[in-house]
């Protein structure tokens, strides 16, 4: 009797126990593939440290404040590139901010509910389109656009203005950290524009409803109910693009004039770090040369991971506010 | 006072709705005029030798071909390496670490991969491939576009699976089927439709990816399919050509982002169909 139900059983337990080592060994697979992902994040920190540790160790702090960029006498410091990095970022922002803000406006409360998908589509397109088509159209159509129209009229209206005319008085050729700025805006409105839309659609109804039934209009709404409940999130979307902004190469390279030198002009050419490193890598031909470019990397790597951070931080804390 | 209050506030909606409008418009004014630049300069130079003929040296005529050949491996490739990682690590944050600390963590730090700089990542797969080995390859290009691949497909992967309805885990469950069988057998069945939009995500999104194989693929001016040589490939053959004083390779870089583009389009077009038709399948 025993012995038959141990026959019948057998097998049975042996392949509940093979099913345990499967689950146990496909459990582990998994796993390591998520810690990888999280070892490429720091995988990528440590190395560019390391990479840039030459640099750091032969100039130290002052590689950060030196404006100096000689391969000949191997002098290097990132503050050319990390003023034009953060002059075009912000020029970006402040174009992409209203202009995002305003499609997401016109997305969940202006357009007909018909118009809203196709116009969304659209502009997520903007998102795909590889940056170096950007780059390509910036260099080729769009700075002699701004050569031959914009900043000769920036020159001549705003040039002269006390104080902040400086920032507009320059050569008319198109290439530079204003023509930077644009061309990374129109980049970036995408994201920011797509994470807008989707939280002022979570917005719940009856709160809208409300203020519309009180007599607001469109805009007070806007303003008074939607961005007061979203407004984290908003901020976590600009984060966003902004991280996007800084660390953007392709484009920037083609528009950007690539000259090491510190100007107050917006129309003038500057160099911003994604650029310099895509410009400079293959040709440095010292040990320094390349640690000073891997350190610049290490340095947009750190400002964009704050960046980002703040990003998600504050997105996160919308979703959890939405309670999921 | 009441009626010059109310006039103000309606003035100001006004403004603010056509403001918004207008913002609407100048989004779609710059793709259109973007697209359009890229059909008007590449089309008219689009010839049946850019896909026959090699990438040509100053002065003479030539196609794209081994560019092209050279981004299908690597892109290839690149694919190959980051989806299986990435579906695995995407089905341990859905199905074993979706609430955990672990969990949050790395999908956390997946979603800051996901927007980090292409750049960095090829500074970083720079320094742990070509310096050790000491020369530019195909392999390397494919490693630093597989950690762009990477992020697109956990994240996908992710959120497919979490998609999936709790009651299907728990049938399964319920049946004895053991959870590797039911991840594989049941759950990657029903969101296979979603994953694969995240791989067509992942490829669209390397096409165009230039700045991380700057150093790491190079370039290759010859015919070559050895992936352990210096690779040519199309973005960074167009951003050489593009910033070279001549007519003819500017030619030749507009009919590559022509076709680019185009490649790119329709990969995100074909995804967005997938993505609509799930979801109309999930409404009925």
């Amino acid at each position: 009797m025993l012995d038959v139900k141990t026959a019948v059983m057998d097998p049975l337990v042996r392949l509940d126990r093979r099913d345990r080592r499967a689950d146990k060994f496909f459990r582990l697979a998994v796993q390591s593939c998520a810690i990888f992902v999280l070892i490429a994040l720091l995988g990528a920190a440590l190395s560019m440290l390391i990479g840039g540790r030459e640099a750091f160790s032969t100039f130290g702090w002052k590689f950060l404040w030196s404006k100096d960029w000689d391969p000949v006498q191997k002098q290097f410091g990132a503050l050319i590139p990390i003023y034009g990095t953060l002059v075009t970022s912000l020029l970006a922002m402040i174009f992409a901010v209203p202009i995002s803000f305003g499609i997401a406006i016109f997305l969940t409360e202006i357009a007909p509910r018909w118009m809203r998908l196709p116009i969304a589509s659209a502009i997520d397109l903007l998102a795909g389109i590889p940056s170096i088509i950007y780059g390509m159209w910036g260099l080729f159509i769009f700075a002699p656009f701004m050569g031959a129209h914009v900043d000769p009229w920036l020159n001549s209206h705003w040039g002269s203005l006390p104080v902040i005319g400086a920032l507009f008085r320059g050569p008319n050729m198109g290439l530079g950290m204003l023509t930077a700025g644009v061309v990374l805006a129109v980049m970036v409105i995408p994201f920011i524009a797509a994470v807008m839309r989707e939280v002022f659609s979570t917005v719940p109804s009856p709160l809208k409803e409300s203020a519309y039934a009180l007599g607001s209009t469109t805009w007070e709404v806007v303003w008074n109910v939607v961005l007061p409940y979203t407004r984290s999130a908003v901020t976590g979307g600009i984060f966003l693009g902004l991280g996007r902004a800084l660390g953007e190469t392709m484009a920037v390279t083609f528009v950007l004039g690539n000259t090491h030198r510190l100007a107050a002009s917006l129309l003038e050419p500057g160099n911003s770090i994604a650029a310099t490193i895509a410009n400079e890598f293959t040709e440095a031909d010292s040990s320094l040369y390349l640690s000073s470019l891997i350190a610049l990397g290490f340095l947009l790597f750190v400002v964009t991971f704050i960046v980002l951070t703040i990003a998600r931080l504050m997105l996160r804390r919308m979703a959890r506010l939405e309670g999921n | 006072m009441a009626n010059s209050l109310l006039m103000q506030r309606r003035i100001t909606n006004a403004a603010a709705r056509v403001l918004a409008t207008l913002a609407a418009m100048i989004g779609i004014f710059w793709l259109i005029w973007i697209l359009w630049t890229t059909f008007s300069k590449g089309l008219p130079v689009l010839k049946w030798g850019l896909f026959t003929q090699l990438t040509p040296p100053p002065g003479s005529d030539g196609g794209l071909l081994n560019a092209f050949v050279g981004s299908i491996l690597m892109s290839g490739l690149a694919v190959l390496i980051g989806t299986p990682i990435g579906i695995g690590a995407g089905t341990y944050l859905a199905e074993y670490a979706r609430h955990t600390k672990l969990g949050e963590t790395i999908r956390f730090v997946n979603d800051i991969l996901l927007s980090a700089p292409s750049i960095v990542m090829g500074l970083f797969v720079y320094t742990i491939t070509v310096r050790q080995v000491g020369h530019f390859s195909g392999y390397a290009g494919a490693i630093a576009l597989a950690f762009i691949v990477l992020p697109v497909v956990v994240r996908t992967t992710d959120e497919m699976l979490q998609l999936v309805p709790s009651t299907m885990r728990e049938a399964s469950l319920a049946l004895g089927v053991p959870q590797h069988k039911v991840i594989r057998q049941v759950l990657f069945r029903a969101s296979m439709s979603g994953i694969l939009t995240g791989v067509l995500l992942a490829l669209a999104r390397i096409t165009g990816e230039t700045a991380p194989l700057l150093f790491t693929a190079l370039n290759n001016p010859y015919w070559s399919t050895n992936m352990n040589q210096p690779m040519a490939n199309v973005p960074v053959v167009i951003f050489q050509y593009a910033m070279s004083p001549y007519e003819y390779w500017h030619a030749l870089a507009w009919a590559g982002a022509f076709v680019m583009t185009m490649l790119v389009l329709m990969l995100g077009i074909i995804s967005r169909i997938i993505l609509l038709r799930n979801r109309r399948h999930d409404a009925q």
